[in-house]
């Protein structure tokens, strides 16, 4: 078949736009996620058949999603043939509960979400739960996944059929929790997904500082279930993720160097997410129901709008940072604060800061926290206490190009 | 589906949670009809281990592994998934002191 087929470019088209969605539905009717991901390969097979010999149908998603059950359960009935079992029953009744659902957009919508909850669920290690949301929400590849988390794939792929097999074997629903339960269910999709960002945007290992497909699949991630579940802390954190992206071509040199927010070229920032981003951050702050997600989102809205480092409204920013400690109280954000404090109190005031942290013993092996304390000590002229903090932060750091800058910078002192 | 829930304490908790409230919560469970069994154990210094290894019967002084938490009791529930499962763990009185396993129940294949 010619690549400019019409009918093999939209079944292209209609893979890559919705198989994700078919597929979220047929695990809803097939009660399975294996079973669910063959149905999927089965129906658009059978429509690269079927479509250029009979055209297209009219709702092609329905026609995925109906073709492959009944290859699903046909499957069913040869194996239960192969298995010598006399009751046929349970492939008779498969997905006969719902067998209309699939008409009804609402419940499709919900599909997806079900299918986020599920792979999600806080009953699957932490890995699992983004390799799971990555391979069937994302629909990436293993390979793909392996290569982005720096992980053998042998061990992602097993992470995968493992997490299947708890949701299969210690029976976690498919359902959109409910109510009572779903901030805390909710917190749990969203780290996952802040998490596939951070992963793509500040790789904590390897070569490079960015991992693009990562941030833009989590992206992807934030757009889908603001569209889905509209909670001011799910706006939050896509207009956070949307406002670090605007950053990304001012973030790291043409040779691949970190560049740092004070000596960004603010012209490379992406005006478009920005503004997006704002407007996420408005309407979010607007509810009076926000949370962490949301002020970090307003943070960074505060240095996106800014023009320069120093008019940027440090103020504005330490009383953000105030408000996040007291929802959220961490040493890291704490850590934060201190360096906005030193912005707008001045070094001493943000070294001291630091030093309240590192002498309680926490952050100790965290790499930031030496660097900053650096930096601050950089500025007060305190050069050789300087050259001590910026070799203990190379020591702790995984990352070429964070270890080439604190290099720099130790060049420089 | 049956979940088996397996209270888990440290050794100097084993009576931190007062008899009374763990027999209110298993007649709770029995009142809504979840309940299948429920027991308390004796400590871990009454548990010992089998095992077959090579064909051998292996019978060890002790618990499996060596945790500071011990296994303290269990309930067998009836629930119809790991959520609802999950719900009904958390209402276990030890859960607070210690920690409840909860593990699907395994149909024989035979």
């Amino acid at each position: 078949m010619p690549a400019t087929d019409p009918v093999l470019e939209a079944v292209n088209q209609l893979y890559v736009g919705e198989s994700r969605r078919v597929l979220a539905t047929l695990i809803r009717l097939l009660g399975d996620f294996d079973a669910a991901e063959e149905a999927v390969s089965d129906a658009f097979r059978a429509a690269l058949e079927v479509w250029p010999r009979e055209g297209m149908p009219a709702n092609p998603r329905a026609w995925l999603v109906s073709t492959g059950r009944f290859k699903a359960i046909d499957a069913m009935r040869r194996q239960k043939k192969f298995d010598q079992l006399d009751d046929a029953s349970a492939a008779e009744t498969i997905g006969v509960e719902d067998t209309m659902a699939w008409a009804d957009a609402e419940s499709v919508e919900d599909d997806r979400l079900r299918l986020i909850f599920t792979c999600c669920h806080p009953a699957l290690a932490p890995d699992a739960q983004v390799a799971l949301t990555l391979r069937e929400v994302c629909g990436l590849g293993t390979e793909e996944i392996a290569r982005a988390f720096l992980t053998p794939a042998p061990t992602l792929a097993q992470r995968i059929v493992r997490a299947k097999a708890k949701i299969r074997d210690a029976k976690i629903p498919y359902e959109v929790p409910a109510r009572g339960d779903l901030p805390e269910r909710l917190d749990t999709v969203l780290r996952v997904v802040y998490l596939v960002f951070n992963e793509g945007y500040a790789a904590s290992a390897g070569a490079s500082v960015t991992r693009h497909d990562l941030s833009s699949e989590a992206i992807r991630l934030g757009r889908l279930l603001v569209e889905l579940l509209p909670d001011p802390e799910t706006m939050g954190l896509l207009a956070l993720m949307l406002l670090h992206e605007s950053r990304r071509d001012a973030r790291t040199s043409a040779s691949g160097d970190l560049v740092l927010l004070e000596d960004q070229d603010r012209a490379l920032w992406n005006r478009a997410l920005i503004a997006e981003g704002v407007r996420l951050v408005e309407e979010s702050l607007a509810t009076q129901r926000f949370g962490p997600y949301a002020i970090q989102s307003a943070i960074a809205a505060v240095h996106a709008e800014a023009p320069s480092m120093d008019a940027t409204d440090w103020n504005e920013v330490v009383g953000l940072y105030d408000v996040l400690l007291r929802m959220d109280p961490s040493p890291v954000i704490e850590l934060n604060r201190a360096v906005a404090l030193s912005m707008r109190d001045g070094p001493s005031a943000g070294l001291a800061a630091v030093d309240a942290i590192l002498g309680r013993g926490e952050l100790k092996e965290y790499r930031l926290a030496h660097a900053a304390r650096a930096d601050m000590l950089r500025r007060l002229g305190r050069a050789s206490d300087a050259r001590v903090a910026y070799e203990r932060a190379l020591k702790l750091t995984k990352q070429e190009p964070e270890r080439r800058f604190l290099q720099r910078r130790i060049g420089e002192l | 589906m049956k979940y088996l829930c397996l209270v888990y304490l440290e050794a100097d908790k084993m009576r931190a949670v007062p008899d009374t409230e763990c027999k209110a919560c298993g007649d709770g469970f029995r009142s809504r009809g979840v309940l299948v069994a429920a027991e308390a154990l004796q400590p871990v210094e009454t548990a010992t281990t089998v095992r077959i290894r090579n064909g051998k019967l292996s019978v060890t002084d002790g618990p499996f592994a060596e945790t500071k938490e011990q296994l303290a009791g269990f309930y067998l529930l009836e629930a119809r998934d790991l959520n609802e499962a999950i719900q009904a763990a958390a209402k276990i009185p030890p859960a607070r002191e210690g920690s409840i396993e909860v593990r699907p129940v395994r149909q024989l294949d035979a």
